[in-house]
């Protein structure tokens, strides 16, 4: 033992992980048949039973029959498609998007799926039954017409929950880990006993715990037909190191997850079955492992104690899980797989952090988690750090390792604001010291909430542009109407419109949730989840149907830096300075600023105008069409209108932006956040719960911004809107210290669904030991001041030469050289080459 | 007396995150206005005390503002968090901030008084005396020593070395500030192991016979040569000497810093 409590040392990495994850990038991951098929066929045994016996019936017939695969090399197995990183279907979701994309899924450049002939028949097959019956058709039904218009004009978009199954959840994997699905299954028999046929909810609550004692034995026997196949294999296996590790897997599937685990070995095959099934039950993700450190240590610790266990077979064990969680995959439609690129589940595992009574439990598995990743090198897990005031000095350190080998991983969350955020949300003390994150960003405490995070995107900019145009867009009234800019006389009306624009979308963005919420409710209850959420069991409701103590609705706002800027522009040329009027401004908008229009503008004006002239009378063919396009494009290219944008554009340039710690304007960018989280906390949803906002986009905000036309920031159409609470890409000059000062300005407690603070650094911020240790002095700073998540990417060589391409997107770009002065993108060719070659070196500057 | 928190100086930038110019994260001001003409320099708009005009990017910059030491100091106290949490403070750059001795000594004073470590990159190139009037304010002298020998030290910067050696000597011997010594590699002019082992030897004399508590000398960084300057000579009309100069390998450098290392006794890094 060394300074530290901590047993840490690198533990290499073994040949077996290297040889996993080359299997299982083999090939293009494919999407298989057979659930689609099987769940169908239960479904049309089971017509007319309570829905939640159909779900638990169906989850077994699949788990009985869905075909098996142990990949080479596995030391813990259990895998829900056949091909390495396959995907099945969910057509009790959605299915249309599918069919329409199966010809061109194996194409598309985000997130491309293989798909056989066969598998395609087998599906189209079973969705014929499906019509009619699937969660997104219903919660269609349940909503406003002015919803769906809102939503056809790309105001919000519940696309996730809308299409496909919940996720975002974390379950008490500790449970099972301690008692088994057998011991659940006798919790859920006990329960069963005590229930009168008299009570009121009898009906409900013991159909539902029938179902919970279906769906533990279904897995039990999945378990089994694992603990079959590897002693089959083994039989056959002729290489007698295989075939003792296939035995060992056999003993493994043949004790967990029916039993409770008596060994490391045991926990980590008994986990992995938990995580794998629940998608395989819903489809949906970011159901989230969380505290893997904290559950999995008690069994970690006691193989050590006894000598059972070495810490380089601990760290392989946790390699291959590492690598498990890129075996599931999940194919989304074409427009959400470029929102979610990179075959990303977003399983957010997170290491570190206080228990109950605000201990810090940091542990030797919480090093050996980021050792895992930095082992793996992959995507999955989205893991996360904890961090507090006590989190010790070498676990953060070590976190900073990860961050330098350029993964993207690890995002640091700040206990300190994250833990009285939640409290202000209703959960114990207790609970919310106990808290991990779902996903992206989303914090909730385990095994007690459903917490619908990431329930919706809701671009910021969209009203704004309805403020222009009194609520119209496309000539359609999607919005309210607002009194014509023109006659506004002062910055408080514009910004009450704006925040009446606002305040509107937030509730048909609410109507919209809603209504899926309860089609969820309705049509795809989960009885295998809900026996792993407190308090579904005495209650007897499933987690959609209210089951969860804690209830939450978390849609997210991103575009909170480009309104800020735009509102702050606004105030100043408009209205303090009159060296602008919003007539102007309106101008430039709807000609984005003289820079050329989109495709996407020229036929939204068209079809504006068109409509207008319709209304009015007029009879619009072809050629009228054609004429009014010519004229659209024609006046956009007027040299008065490029004047007036020019103009405009140097205007708002010289106006201060967010991102710069200047705190007038970051207190104006707070203000700002308030408009899309302070309203939304007073909504509640079907499950009793609470909406709760988060500020941040995944990466929605470039093919939103797609969608978007130009903003009074100066943002021009079509580009993409600011990533999460982060400055405007180029807009903070300043460096990371004052974009950071900035963005913690703004109201991080009250955004308690989570906030998402990107910045990126040149290699040489973080060389050598004293680079760590500026970098965790920076995270510890920032988080002193309250923001809540930081996440950094290092730049890589093809960062810099994208930068040199297009430098205005780089402006806050910095590279740092002893006693020297200059901005990246500032510097001419051949010296950013110099920087790149630096950057190749890992020169410390 | 606030007086002091109102004497100008003229700048030509503040750089926050700056992560290799003393401990911790610090905030440089860049002082306007140099004795010397380094060949390398790669601020070669630090050189005039008078305001310029240079091209950055394509668009005209004007170079030089006159600040007083409290709107700096509100500046550099926007990023207290981070000294706080790393260590990290003020550093005066340039430029040679002795140039401006009045403006440097009240920069460093106002960030003592308000609690900040203070730091200063220089070569020494000044009367002691002004150099004496500092030191009560500087907890860490980054002290540049280029080369040994007068005459080459003359024709690369324009002045010779001898008064800065001495400066070396009795900045070592005051007993008032941490001291680092730091040693631009610049090819053509000191990168051979015999020069930089030179500059070296003069690091230990000066630990063993002059440093008194707590003037040890801490460290000797060699700095490799860069040419990220090169714009700015353009842009402000000038002509870089050092087109065809590559920057030192990386083994290079490593060479160089173990023959520093073991010709001083001292710890030697690449970088600052």
């Amino acid at each position: 033992m060394g300074l530290y409590q901590y047993e840490i040392t690198d533990i290499k990495k073994t040949e077996r992980i290297d040889r996993l994850i080359a299997n299982l990038f083999a090939k293009m991951p494919e999407i298989e048949s057979a659930r689609a098929r099987l769940i169908t066929e239960s479904y049309k045994e089971t017509e007319n039973e309570p829905v939640i016996m159909r779900r638990a019936k169906a989850f077994a017939h699949i788990l009985e029959n869905i075909p098996i695969i142990i990949r080479d090399d596995e030391l813990v197995v259990g895998s829900s498609t056949i091909a390495p990183r396959g995907c099945q279907t969910y057509p009790e979701f959605s299915y249309e998007w599918l069919e329409a994309e199966f010809d061109t899924v194996a194409a598309r450049s985000a997130d491309p799926f293989y798909i056989s002939e066969e598998a395609k028949r087998e599906i189209r097959e079973a969705d014929r039954y499906w019509k009619g019956k699937t969660t997104s058709e219903l919660a269609t039904a349940y909503m406003e017409p002015e919803t769906l218009t809102a939503m056809e004009h790309n105001m919000f978009t519940p696309g996730n929950y809308f299409y496909n199954g919940v996720g975002h959840v974390t379950v008490q994997y500790e449970k099972v880990l301690a008692i088994g699905y057998e011991g659940i299954r006798a919790q859920a028999q006990e329960l069963l006993a005590k229930c009168d046929m008299g009570d009121g909810n009898y009906a409900r609550k013991a159909r539902f715990l029938q179902a919970v004692i279906i769906s533990c034995d279904a897995v039990i026997n999945y378990a089994n037909r694992y603990a079959a196949l590897a002693k089959e294999l083994a039989g056959q296996c002729k290489d007698a190191a295989r075939r003792a590790e296939l035995l060992q897997i056999s003993e493994n599937c043949s004790k967990v997850p029916a039993k409770g685990a008596e060994s490391f070995y045991e926990a980590c095959q008994s986990f992995w079955f938990v995580q794998q099934l629940l998608q395989l039950e819903s489809s949906g993700h970011s159901i989230s492992p969380g505290r893997f450190d904290q559950y999995m240590y008690p069994y970690y610790e006691a193989d050590r104690k006894k000598g059972t266990l070495t810490k380089e077979f601990a760290q392989e064990l946790i390699d291959c899980i590492w690598v498990k969680l890129n075996d599931l995959n999940k194919c989304r439609d074409a427009a959400s797989a470029e929102g979610f690129a990179g075959y990303s589940l977003f399983q957010n595992l997170i290491a570190g952090g206080q228990n109950g009574d605000g201990v810090d439990v940091t542990n030797d598995l919480s090093f050996m988690t980021i050792q895992a990743s930095m082992h793996v090198q992959l995507p999955q897990p989205s893991f996360s750090v904890r961090v507090w005031n006590g989190t010790p000095h070498e676990f953060l350190i070590k976190a900073a390792e990860l961050t330098r080998t350029g993964v993207g991983l690890p995002a640091y969350y700040n206990d300190e604001v994250i833990i009285p955020a939640l409290i202000n949300r209703g959960l114990t003390l207790k609970d919310a010291r106990e808290y991990n994150i779902i996903g992206c960003v989303e914090p909730q405490k385990a095994g007690k909430t459903e917490g619908w995070h990431d329930a919706a995107f809701f671009n910021m900019c969209r009203p704004m542009e309805l403020v222009f145009s009194q609520g119209k867009d496309k000539g359609v009234q999607v919005g309210v109407v607002t009194k014509p800019v023109e006659e506004m006389k002062e910055f408080e009306e514009f910004y009450d419109a704006y925040k009446e624009q606002m305040n509107y979308m937030i509730k048909l963005l609410v109507n919209a949730d809603n209504a899926i919420d309860v089609a969820h409710a309705q049509r795809c209850p989960l009885p295998f989840l809900s026996c792993m959420v407190d308090d579904c069991m005495n209650r007897g409701l499933s987690v959609q149907e209210g089951g969860a103590i804690y209830n939450f609705t978390g849609p997210q706002g991103f575009g909170v830096a480009n309104m800020a800027d735009a509102l702050y522009a606004i105030k100043t040329l408009v209205f303090d300075e009159h060296k602008a009027t919003l007539k102007e401004f309106k101008e430039a908008m709807a000609t984005n600023y003289g820079k050329g229009l989109t495709r996407e503008m020229v036929g939204d004006m068209t079809a504006q105008i068109a409509t207008g002239l319709k209304a009015a009378g007029q009879t619009i063919g072809e050629k009228e069409i054609a004429a009014i396009m010519k004229t659209v494009i024609e006046t956009s290219e007027m040299p008065a209108v490029k004047e007036n944008g020019e103009r405009l554009l140097k205007l708002i340039g010289e106006v201060p932006k967010f991102g710069n710690d200047i705190p007038e304007v970051d207190a104006f960018a707070r203000d700002v956040a308030y408009t899309y989280t302070r309203p939304l906390q007073e909504y509640k949803n079907p499950r009793g719960g609470i909406f709760q906002a988060g500020l941040y986009p995944v990466s929605a905000n470039v093919p939103l911004g797609a969608q978007t036309g130009a903003t009074p920031d100066g943002r021009l159409a079509g580009t993409p809107v600011a990533d999460g609470v982060s400055p405007s890409a180029g807009k903070d000059v300043n460096g990371p210290t004052a974009a950071a000062n900035s963005v913690a300005r703004l109201d991080h407690y009250i955004a308690s669904n989570g906030t998402l603070f990107n910045q990126k650094f040149h290699p040489s911020a973080l060389s050598g030991r004293e680079g760590l240790e500026k970098f965790v002095a920076l995270i510890r700073a920032y988080f002193d001041q309250k923001g809540s998540h930081m996440q950094f990417n290092v730049v890589s060589r093809e960062t810099l030469l994208d930068a040199q391409k297009n430098p205005d997107k780089y402006k806050h770009l910095v590279v740092r050289v002893a006693g020297y002065s200059a901005l990246f993108t500032t510097l001419s060719r051949s010296l950013q080459d110099d920087i790149i070659n630096r950057t190749e070196q890992g020169f410390g500057a | 007396m606030e007086d002091y928190k109102q004497t100008k100086g003229r700048i030509f930038d503040i750089q926050k995150f700056s992560i290799h110019d003393g401990d911790g994260i610090r905030t440089i001001v860049f002082l306007k206005g140099c004795v010397l003409r380094c060949r390398w320099c790669c601020n070669p708009e630090s050189q005039e005390y008078t305001i310029q005009t240079m091209t950055v990017a394509g668009e005209p910059k004007i170079i030089g503002r006159d600040v007083t030491v409290e709107e700096v100091m509100k500046t550099v106290e926007q990023d207290r968090p981070y000294y706080y949490r790393s260590g990290g403070g003020l550093t005066l750059s340039g430029g040679e901030s002795l140039c401006q001795p009045q403006f440097a000594r009240d920069l460093l004073r106002a960030a003592r008084e308000m609690g900040i470590n203070t730091a200063m990159e220089s070569m020494g190139c000044a009367k002691y005396e002004v150099i004496e009037s500092i030191l009560p304010y500087l907890d860490h002298y980054l002290l540049d020593i280029k080369h040994m020998n007068p005459a080459k030290h003359k024709e690369f910067t324009g002045r010779s070395n001898e008064l800065m050696l001495e400066n070396a000597k009795k900045i070592a011997a005051s007993g008032q500030t941490r001291l680092s010594i730091r040693i631009p590699v610049i090819p053509t002019f000191n990168d051979t192991v015999e020069e930089i082992r030179a500059i070296a030897v003069y690091a230990k004399e000066l630990q063993n016979r002059y440093a008194k508590e707590p003037c040890n000398i801490e460290k000797i960084h060699l700095l490799p040569y860069h040419r990220l300057g090169q714009d700015k000579y353009e842009g402000l009309g000038r002509e870089y000497l050092m087109k065809d100069i590559l920057p030192p390998g990386t083994e290079h450098m490593e060479k160089l810093r173990q023959a520093a290392s073991q010709a001083s006794g001292l710890v030697c890094q690449i970088g600052g």
